[in-house]
């Protein structure tokens, strides 16, 4: 294995504070491939961080580790540290179904579960145990309202949640995420199947959140990561080549892939 | 003339020409019960117990084999289903795509499906003298149950397979268990082709003789327990049709009639169904 590289990494600090997600010597190996490079970043809580690069860089992977869902892929090994609140998420001893629920996913394309608008969002709520109709009625329409949704769906609740638009589907997923208060939101790429105004809704969402959840997103689109972010990390081929304050990566970038990347010269 | 029309044309002519086939046979069949069949059939004959014995005299009817025809049916499928579903889960939720152990299960099903019901049948009678059960309903049940099995479970497994992996992750994400998510949203989703495995395993179920030859008897009253032995519509079809008597011969048609009306209304109730439980497929 690799040595560890050193490089500067401003946010890290010796403990990892309350909040922030900690990853240190994080190391992914898909079969034969080695799909993240000893990657040791600490992502700032209550902001927006912004994973940029070329497609197959990792991004992806690094997302997924979050949350474990990486646990579900055939033949991939993992060592190293995802440290959260002090507690290791790759940890044998971990309660994966806590570190989830402490995670809002968003996927590329929104996967609405085979139900009814409701019991989209009460999904959650119902499986950590809210059974109460009037509590569960207040969670829904709390959080469909969070997602900028209830306007849209309050007349047809029962209603099968395949029948939205996409654009609608993926506020839906947001609301079904947020109604299991998570301190996290994962995007994955969650906009790119979106149209443009469905996209600037999900954009304008998460810039509203930000000040209650930490925001990490993967991107595809680098006029999106100018647009909301906060802190930017860009990687290439599985390893993290530069990372820091948005304006100082995207307007000083230190490494020539960088610069390149953000010139349009690789992508 | 433009080769590529020609080659289109000929195919087109072949395709149409197969299906034709495969419908003209069928309806060739369902002509020849019906023609032979419909002047036999009357309302005693479905309502009423034979009078005569095995279907030698020319009294009474074939509620017997109706009957049980539906019990052995119905209950190697309710019993089929709550081993297959588990199985077809566990299979794709808790066994990764490549996983030795799920493609090996998957081989010694595929050999099951093709093995011929009258094994089973003598497998099931073998189990029987093992354990002292006599001919019944309780076994006929078991046995078809085992015949039916591998079929329902790779029926399941075929459509499960095809589930989004997204929306296994999406139900993860949420904090689910792989156990809420195969129950609460993959059966959801798969669950018209629940539906199509269930009447699958029903129609071969209900078709067959061999299987059910030794292990569940015949007999020309209704069962009223588990522990009796029970008729059902093919071996009734088989009985009628041995027999020199030209009347009792129209009878099997008008039999297996009853049969295929059977398997009509259950394939038009299933889709009817499946019409229902897919409005909320993503």
């Amino acid at each position: 294995m690799k040595k560890a590289t050193e490089i500067f990494i401003p946010l890290m600090t010796d403990v990892c504070a309350e909040g922030n997600i900690c990853v240190e010597g994080l190391n992914v190996h898909y079969g034969d491939r080695h799909a993240l490079k000893d990657i040791n970043i600490t992502l700032p809580a209550k902001k927006i961080t912004a994973i940029i690069g070329p497609s197959g860089c990792g991004k992806t992977t690094l997302l997924k580790c979050f949350n474990r869902l990486i646990d579900s892929i055939d033949g991939t090994k993992v060592t190293g540290k995802v440290m959260l609140n002090g507690e290791d998420i790759f940890d044998p001893h971990a309660d994966v179904i806590n570190i989830r629920k402490k995670m809002g996913l968003l996927s590329q394309r929104p996967y609405p579960l085979p139900m009814s608008i409701f019991d989209n969002v009460a999904y959650g709520p119902r499986i950590h145990g809210t059974r109460k109709k009037s509590e569960l009625n207040q969670i829904v329409e709390y959080y469909l309202k969070e997602a900028s949704l209830w306007d849209e769906v309050k007349d047809r609740l029962y209603t099968p949640a395949s029948g939205l638009s996409i654009g609608q589907q993926q506020r839906l997923c947001l609301a079904r995420g947020l109604a299991v208060k998570p301190e996290i939101i994962l995007g994955d790429e969650p906009t790119s199947a979106l149209d443009p105004i469905s996209s600037a809704h999900i954009e304008e969402k998460f810039v509203e959140f930000k000040n209650k959840y930490t925001i990490v997103m993967v991107t595809h689109i680098l006029r999106q990561a100018i647009r909301i972010a906060d802190y930017i990390i860009f990687m290439y081929l599985g390893e993290i080549i530069e990372h820091g304050p948005a304006e100082q990566v995207l307007e000083h970038p230190k490494d020539k892939r960088t610069s390149d990347y953000i010139k349009g010269i690789i992508s | 003339m433009n080769i590529n029309k020609v080659e289109e044309g000929i195919f087109k002519v072949l395709m149409k020409a197969s299906t034709l086939l495969v419908l003209a046979s069928l309806f060739l069949i369902i002509y020849s019960i019906l023609r032979k069949g419909l002047p036999s059939l009357s309302w005693a004959m479905v309502t009423q117990t034979p009078k005569g014995g095995f279907f030698l005299g020319k009294g009474g009817g074939i509620l017997n084999a109706i009957v049980g025809s539906l019990y052995l049916a119905g209950g190697s499928t309710i019993l089929g289903l709550f081993i297959s579903l588990p199985v077809a889960l566990y299979l794709n939720i808790y066994r990764t795509k490549t996983s030795r152990f799920a493609n090996f299960t998957r081989l010694c099903l595929d050999v099951l499906w093709g093995i011929p019901s009258i094994v089973y049948g003598a497998f099931g009678f073998a189990i029987m003298l093992l354990v002292g059960l006599k001919a019944s309903l309780l076994a006929g049940i078991f046995t078809l149950t085992l015949m039916v099995i591998p079929i329902m479970i790779r029926a399941m497994d075929e459509v499960i397979m095809t589930v989004p992996k997204g929306l296994i992750d999406a139900s993860y994400s949420l904090g689910a268990t792989r156990f809420e998510t195969s129950l609460k949203v993959v059966s959801k989703q798969v669950l018209p082709g629940i539906l199509t495995a269930i009447l699958i395993s029903f129609g071969r179920s209900i078709g067959d003789a061999a299987s059910v030859l030794f292990t569940s008897g015949f007999t020309d009253r209704i069962p009223t327990s588990l522990m009796q032995p029970a008729a059902n519509l093919p071996l009734a079809i088989f009985f009628q049709l041995s027999t020199p008597i030209p009347e009792v011969q129209d009878r099997a048609y008008a039999s297996a009639l009853v049969l295929t009306l059977i398997i009509l209304i259950i394939s038009i109730l299933s889709r009817i169904a499946t019409k229902k439980f897919t409005k909320h497929k993503v």
